[in-house]
């Protein structure tokens, strides 16, 4: 019980002190749990998701790393309402101050950053709701057949709309609220309507997962709210993965600054020295959110003033954070650089801050994810699927390509095409259900 | 106070995670079973130098989705500083060929699942693969042998079976049990003996007679497969044989007794003559492995390119070598060069139930040649 104690008390000079910075946060709640279900949570991205073998192979790497102490998670903070973060049992009372602090940083930014606006707060609730359907599922359909099905709809997670309808569907809520008569929805489309506008409209659709189920004339309805669920869910982690460098250079910022202020003793401060250098060490094959974002935001701070910080929190995401903020001196002082694959050896191939700037920018456009979009839902006037990649300088694994149609075709249940770039000529990938073919357009 | 709540709550009954670990680890395992002629001629197996265990990369069961050729692909990273265009950062990892290599864990990219298995239980995996009955011996070969077999620890026993370990264990534990001041005190009844048990079991063993054709045409490529296919015929035919011989013969135009490694690594230039290899292993078997003793194994290995007039030997001979061996086999090893008048066309006339004969074009013909081997030993 000591040991909690300790903690309230930290804790509340904690928040005091983040108070003080103008930090503006949810309520929190700490947890203190067991290593295996702090991996747990770090490889189902919340506590209450639904089961995969997926998931379950995160966790066994995770745990692996950390079983041989290769690498160690501190701390899981859920951007909820209240803030739930995950305290790794067995911290010591530093690595606690530190974690507390560095959660408090993320709350601030989850409750203010604009890409968080619309996220549901109550998503732990939500997706218990989701797992307790998929088991139902799986009770009702066979495990197999809703693990086959839940193998296919996850390998097009990725590929929603984040943005799609916050505005308009907004404004609707809002009318909703203002008419509140139960023939309100008549104002609105309904989903069939949609349905026939996607048809007619004919613009490309950045949604897949929506569109197909939607669309798609060979699912069940269970397959389709499941559809729906991880398509809700993707929608809640999008922003986390938009401003991942932006989220944890500010939380960097804040727990540097706030230990600061703790008066720690000697041999406190030596460990949380060790631990601080330890999340800050560069990456030599990638970067390292935590450092990057949070030589930014000193950058920032030195230049405009602290003011700017908590504009840029508000407003940013990585995108515009590293297309508006690195600057040449940052990359020279991080000694960043763009390498790739020169023979059979990764080489260094570019210094110039502007290169290594848009290089970053490119790979964190749509989330790192390759921006894929439906442009005919019923191509040849066959209800075939015609997807297309829009290729910004990068090609795709044709491996994953070919081994990912087939869970599209399991979806759509007619043949399904994917238009990108190879070698700079444009190739149509198609499978058909039994085999696949390519062509050059 | 602070608007927060610290707790701990009962965690004991959350176990998601090691269900769902569960389910992939039953996915990895199907995965084994299914890539199995891929994973048997895996060199860090072959290569393993008889350890008992050894950690067999495998791919971890992937999940597809659209994604960028990360070999395509510019990547951003971060020095120490000093950092200069032309820095190598490193080596590729893990080529189509072979499939691992250490860079794996260093650079990003590929997601190597390490599952740790035996030797022992890839070859049960393989034998169930195979769908082979539990291997037998056959009758006319026994020859009733007792074995003694330590495996139980008594109280009573002769003195000089006396188990050190597991007396001084005792001791340590009464010791410790009754907080007496010397641990180290042993009593008589501390002392634990090793005892066993008599066993009837047939005396049984095996010789394999690996013969290879090292002419200036078989390469390192040649000999991995063959190196393959005899690492793990030694394997299955231990399980079923208590003691398993093995000798090496080489041959170009003359044939000669090597040793392992020169087997496998030694080439010689100049033509072939398939006979004189056949020949030295009838000679060997006549001095120094009776048939009614010992159960035999031949295989050659070969690209098949023999002289023609040798041909009508190699067939006299090996129907001799049919009669001795329990399994004669001939793997003839498909190269870029196609000859018509290959050993294969000869040998196609041997109608013995104990001839097999295969070709093979890849590792993982391995899989298939003992496959075709091991059905005939049934």
């Amino acid at each position: 019980m000591d040991e909690l104690i300790c903690l309230e008390k930290a804790a509340e000079e904690i928040e005091k002190i983040a108070l003080g910075f103008g930090l503006d946060f949810f309520p929190m709640r700490f947890e203190i749990c067991p290593a295996e279900i702090i991996y747990t949570f770090g490889a189902y991205g919340m506590p209450t998701r639904f089961s995969h073998w997926t998931f379950g192979k995160a966790y066994q790497k995770m745990r692996t790393q950390y079983d041989y102490n290769l690498s160690r998670i501190y701390e899981l903070v859920i951007n909820t309402n209240p803030c739930y973060a995950f305290l790794l049992e067995g911290n010591s009372l530093v690595q606690n101050k530190l974690v507390i602090a560095h959660v408090y940083g993320h709350s601030d930014f989850f409750k203010n950053n604009w890409h968080f606006k619309n996220t549901n707060r109550k998503m732990l609730e939500t997706m218990s709701v989701h797992a307790r359907r998929i088991d139902e599922f799986s009770f009702r359909y066979g495990k197999e057949k809703v693990e086959k099905f839940l193998d296919a709809v996850l390998s097009i997670e990725e590929h929603i709309d984040p943005y799609e309808g916050t505005i308009k569907e907004q404004s609707s809520n809002k009318k909703i609220k203002e008419v509140n008569n139960p023939y309100a929805d008549i104002w609105f489309e309904t989903n069939n309507e949609k349905r026939e506008n996607e048809k007619n409209e004919r613009k490309p659709v950045k949604d897949l997962l929506g569109f197909i189920g939607r669309n798609s004339r060979y699912l069940e309805e269970w397959q389709r709210e499941m559809i729906f669920m991880v398509r809700e869910e993707m929608k809640y982690f999008w922003p986390q993965l938009k401003t991942k460098i932006m989220n944890e250079g500010w939380a960097a910022y804040w727990h540097i600054r706030i230990m600061r202020e703790l008066d720690l003793t000697e041999d406190e401060s030596i460990e949380f020295a060790k631990l601080n250098s330890q999340i800050l060490y560069p990456s030599r094959f990638s970067i390292n959110p935590y450092l990057l974002g949070l030589k930014i935001f000193e950058n920032i701070e030195k230049r405009f003033g602290r003011d700017m910080i908590f504009e840029v929190r508000e407003i940013d995401s990585d995108v515009s954070f590293i297309r508006n903020y690195l600057t040449e001196e940052l990359a020279e002082e991080l000694d960043l650089y763009n390498f790739q694959k020169v023979g059979g050896e990764w080489r260094v191939t570019e210094k110039s801050w502007e290169k290594i700037r848009d290089n970053l920018v490119l790979s964190l456009n749509n989330c790192g994810f390759p921006y894929i979009e439906i442009l005919d839902g019923d191509y040849g006037k066959n209800g075939e699927l015609y997807l297309r990649h829009r290729y910004e300088g990068i090609e795709l694994d044709i491996h994953y390509l070919e081994r990912t149609l087939p869970y599209v075709y399991e979806l759509w249940g007619k043949p399904v095409h994917l238009e990108t770039v190879v070698d700079r000529k444009h190739v149509l990938f198609t499978y058909n259900g039994e085999k696949h073919s390519r062509k050059i357009l | 106070m602070g608007n927060f709540i610290i707790s701990r709550e009962d965690w004991s009954l959350h176990r998601k995670g090691e269900l769902d670990k569960e389910r992939h680890q039953e996915k990895v395992r199907e995965a084994i079973k299914k890539n199995l002629p891929e994973i048997l001629s895996d060199e860090a197996i072959i290569m393993s130098d008889g350890k008992k265990i050894i950690k067999v990369p495998i791919r971890s069961i992937e999940h597809y989705h659209f994604r960028y050729d990360f070999n395509k692909q510019k990547h951003t990273g971060q020095g120490n500083g000093g950092t200069k265009v032309g820095d190598v950062l490193g080596k590729e990892s893990g080529s189509a060929k072979g499939g691992m290599g250490k860079g794996a864990g260093d650079l990003p990219g590929y997601d190597y699942y390490e599952a740790e298995v035996s030797i022992d239980e890839l070859t049960e995996i393989l034998l169930e693969d195979l769908e082979l009955p539990h291997l037998k011996n056959k009758s006319k070969d026994e020859i009733n042998h007792e074995s003694y077999d330590f495996r139980d620890v008594r109280k009573k026993g002769l003195i000089g079976n006396i188990d050190r370990k597991k007396t001084v264990y005792e001791a340590l534990k009464r010791n410790l049990l009754k907080n007496s001041e010397n641990l180290y005190q042993i009593t008589q009844e501390d002392l634990r003996f090793k005892t066993w048990d008599e066993e009837q079991r047939p005396e049984s063993n095996a010789v394999i007679i690996a013969m290879m054709d090292s002419s200036g045409s078989m390469g390192p490529f040649e000999k991995y497969i063959a190196r393959t296919f005899f690492f793990w015929l030694v394997r299955i035919l231990k399980l079923k044989y208590q003691n398993v011989e093995i000798v090496y013969l080489s041959h170009h135009i003359e044939a000669k007794e090597v040793t392992e490694k020169e087997f496998f690594t030694k080439g010689e230039s100049g033509g072939t003559k398939c006979s004189s290899v056949y020949q030295l292993a009838l000679d060997i078997i006549k001095h120094r492995y009776n048939p009614q003793q010992y159960n035999l194994y031949a295989f050659h290995f070969s690209d098949g390119d023999n002289l023609s007039s040798d041909n009508e030997r190699c067939l006299l001979l090996v129907n001799e070598l049919l009669k001795v061996c329990n399994i004669v086999g001939y793997g003839e090893i498909e190269g870029p060069y196609y000859y018509t008048a290959t050993l294969k066309k000869e040998f196609s006339k041997i109608n013995s139930p104990n001839f097999v004969m295969t070709s093979l074009r890849d590792k993982v013909g391995v899989y298939q040649a003992l496959k075709a081997f091991l059905k005939k030993d049934v």
